[in-house]
């Protein structure tokens, strides 16, 4: 059993939580993600770790409440138990050598991103953070995203923070005013993802995606998480997370991940059913 | 006086048109009447030549006795001697072509139904639990490690055990049993049966860590510095291949691994779970091997109304247990023999809405011996499907050979291993799918009981 050590909420539905995961904590990097089920009957989820503390052999999560099992997850409270918890799985991001670099994230994305900007931060390299929110009450991580970054960007699409762009507008004057970027990682909704490598593509800037596909196993046994990038089937669990954005088929990968669609709503719904009953026993 | 009835005493099962909507075992087992009469139909023989065709040496025809005596307690202590997973092996292992094909009375009518028989003798035992406490060896202070908790990590387990060894057990996903657990469908092997059989184990003082993933969590070299004096990998073969056609990316195209994972493991079966699906109304399942005919008979189960099996080459050729094809056939399953695809066909949602087959004839044999399909011109047809499901074999997984130095593979991927289960890192050794690509239970079991017996013969030396 792997105990919850922290929560905190970040904004209305999104949850980090710190979980006493010793063996994941000694070898996690950044780019790595775990798979989790909450209770003996649940399904397994990935999420990317956020944070790792090697020596309190903890793991840091973020995620959105924005299913069944999310939402099951967010009603934990700390000292409560998740049944599994494995990883670390797929392969760290490949940050070495990067000295210039944007990381661009959205939305929960950004909890995402977070990691490879700190550690990037830290190896010395100069961060380009842009972040972008679709409102200034879900902006999460501000200050741990100012303190690993050496100059952040915040974006909103409705411009309630005062700054009223997308993440690929921020990218392109930035680009345009003369920065030069080794790489550019981007991290966030497939469609963000998708547009960050159109928007670098024609200045031929190196563009690393972190692909979120639909995982069962995540160690390479099912295959469920398939991509084509450059042509070829890669399996998102294994080969990835991260991918070269140019080579990415990102309309195949957004349509495989819309499969289970009426199914995940009718497991909301349920879930919703379930709480009211339980809020009707409370009383 | 022996039982000379030329036939088996026939297992009674689930009507086939009530069976294929429900996930409950499909074959219920003999009683105590009709196992004392089928285990008098063995002879005895003085050469026992079924011994001989089973891969971990079950001393047959001793249990067989037992049983005929009506000592079934004694008859499973008798299996248990040689096999750590009698309820398993007496269900999916393939009689006609281990044990039951050496049988002298096959030469003359029907075999002596050995598989049912040792099933009934551990259903028995299960069924009727002793007092005795499990009797557990004096440990001998050394510390072993196996790496995936599949049939093969299981026996080599279970005899490392016995030997007074601390065996640790890692396993990649949230529940012991390999393939028993997330490959082989309920209706074959019920999971209680695998659970128990893995209980066992743990009461005899074998160590399991679930959700650890070598390769990843750890590597081989972490465990040696960890203390493990030797290593077996029995890691399977789990990655699945694709066919290599166009259009496998549409939703709707699964690996078998994937469909019967979230069937099996997952238990997409009952409405309650979590874990989604697609429920499919027409199927077609590529592939011959046991793992086609249970995606097949699984999607029937989840309520297709046409399954198919695709299949390139003819019915004799099938690499299927005969039991489970016969099964897939009395419950409906369509199969269409020497045909291959071309290309999955999908709708304007992305959707599997067909596929593009071709029929095939059998040509000359080829490097396996087995007659090469070859396609005829013009036979093109289109199987109206809306979900497809790949059998077509799985490879092993490339997590642990890419992070373990000095571990030779073959060009399959396959680690190299000699036939006691060393390989060419000392200390390591390996056994089951890993090392001979996909097979079968049996085969993973006699492979993990050798290593055990190589490993033990290893650390002794060593500490000699």
């Amino acid at each position: 059993m792997y105990q919850i050590l922290k929560k905190r909420r970040l904004s209305e539905n999104v949850v980090l939580m710190e979980i006493d995961a010793p063996y994941v904590a000694k070898k996690a990097e950044p780019g790595q993600f775990i798979i989790l089920r909450v209770d003996e009957e649940g399904e397994r989820i990935p999420l990317t770790i956020a944070e790792y503390d090697r020596e309190k052999g903890s793991i840091t999560i973020i995620f959105q409440e924005i299913g069944a099992t999310t939402m099951q997850l967010g009603l934990l409270e700390e000292g409560d138990c998740l049944h599994d918890f494995a990883g670390p799985l797929g392969r760290a991001s490949e940050l070495e050598g990067l000295k210039h670099v944007a990381v661009v994230g959205g939305g929960l994305g950004c909890a995402i991103a977070y990691p490879q900007a700190k550690k990037l931060h830290e190896m010395g390299a100069e961060v380009d953070l842009i972040a972008g929110f679709r409102n200034k009450d879900i902006i999460i991580l501000e200050d741990e995203m100012r303190a690993a970054s050496t100059n952040l960007y915040i974006c909103t699409d409705d411009g309630s923070n005062g700054n009223k762009a997308l993440v690929t507008d921020i990218l392109k004057q930035q680009i345009e005013s003369g920065k030069k970027y080794d790489a550019v990682i981007a991290i966030g909704p497939m469609i963000m993802m998708k547009f960050v490598s159109l928007t670098t593509k024609p200045y031929g800037i190196k563009t690393i995606v972190s692909m979120n596909s639909i995982m069962v196993d995540g160690t390479g046994m099912c295959g469920g998480c398939r991509l084509t990038v450059d042509g070829e089937t890669k399996f998102a669990c294994v080969d990835g997370p991260d991918f070269d954005g140019h080579l990415v088929d990102f309309d195949e990968a957004m349509r495989r991940s819309r499969i289970y669609k009426p199914q995940e709503q009718s497991a909301i719904e349920a879930h919703r059913e379930h709480c009211n009953l339980l809020k009707m026993e409370v009383k | 006086m022996a039982n000379m009835s030329p036939v088996k005493n026939p297992i009674p099962e689930q009507d086939p048109n009530v069976r294929n909507k429900n996930f409950l075992e499909v074959s219920l087992g003999y009683d105590e009447t009709t196992a004392v009469d089928e285990a008098q139909r063995c002879l005895n023989c003085k050469n026992r030549p079924c011994v001989s065709g089973c891969p971990v040496n079950v001393q047959i025809p001793d249990f067989i006795s037992l049983i005929a005596e009506g000592k079934f307690l004694e008859a499973n202590a008798k299996i248990k001697e040689t096999s750590s997973l009698p309820a398993v092996c007496g269900r999916v292992c393939p009689q006609e072509s281990q044990c039951e094909s050496k049988c002298v009375r096959g030469i003359k009518g029907e075999p002596v139904a050995i598989g049912r028989l040792e099933r009934f003798a551990a259903d028995y035992a299960m069924a009727h639990p002793t007092d005795d406490a499990v009797e557990v060896p004096a440990p001998n202070g050394h510390k072993v490690a196996v790496v995936g908790a599949g049939p093969a990590g299981l026996t080599c387990a279970g005899d490392l055990a016995a030997k007074g060894y601390d065996v640790t057990v890692f396993e990649v996903l949230h529940t012991a049993g390999g393939v028993l657990m997330y490959g082989i469908p309920e209706f074959r092997l019920p999971k209680a049966i695998v659970q128990k059989e893995i209980d066992t184990l743990k009461a005899k003082g074998v160590k399991f860590v679930l959700n650890f993933v070598v390769g990843r969590t750890e590597t081989i070299d972490d465990l040696f510095a960890d203390g493990f004096e030797a290593i077996f990998v029995g890691s399977g073969a789990g990655l699945p291949n694709f066919m290599r056609v166009p259009g496998e990316g549409y939703n709707g195209v699964y690996s078998a691994n994937e469909y019967l994972t979230r069937v099996n493991l997952m238990k997409a079966y009952k409405e309650e779970s979590p874990t989604p699906i697609y429920h499919a109304k027409k199927v077609a399942v590529f592939g011959g091997g046991n793992v086609a005919m249970d995606a097949a008979r699984c999607a029937k189960r989840m309520g297709a109304e046409d399954v198919y099996i695709v299949y390139r080459r003819s019915e004799a050729e099938l690499p299927a247990r005969a039991e489970e094809v016969h099964h897939a056939k009395e419950e409906g399953i369509i199969f269409k023999l020497l045909a291959a695809p071309l290309e999955v066909l999908g709708d304007d949602d992305f959707h599997v809405k067909g596929v593009r087959c071709q029929n095939m004839e059998l040509g000359e044999p080829d490097a396996s011996g087995r007659r090469r399909p070859v396609p005829i011109e013009g036979s093109e047809f289109i199987l109206d499907v809306d979900a497809v499901i790949v059998a077509i074999g799985t490879s092993p997984n490339p997590l642990i050979r890419t992070t373990t130095p000095g571990l030779d593979t073959n060009r399959k991927g396959c680690i190299v291993a000699d036939e006691v289960g060393a390989t060419s890192k000392e200390g390591v050794f390996a056994g089951g799918d890993t090392v001979t690509g996909a097979a079968t239970v049996i085969l993973a079991m006699g492979a993990g009981k050798k290593a055990a017996a190589a490993m033990d013969e290893y650390i002794q030396n060593k500490n000699k």
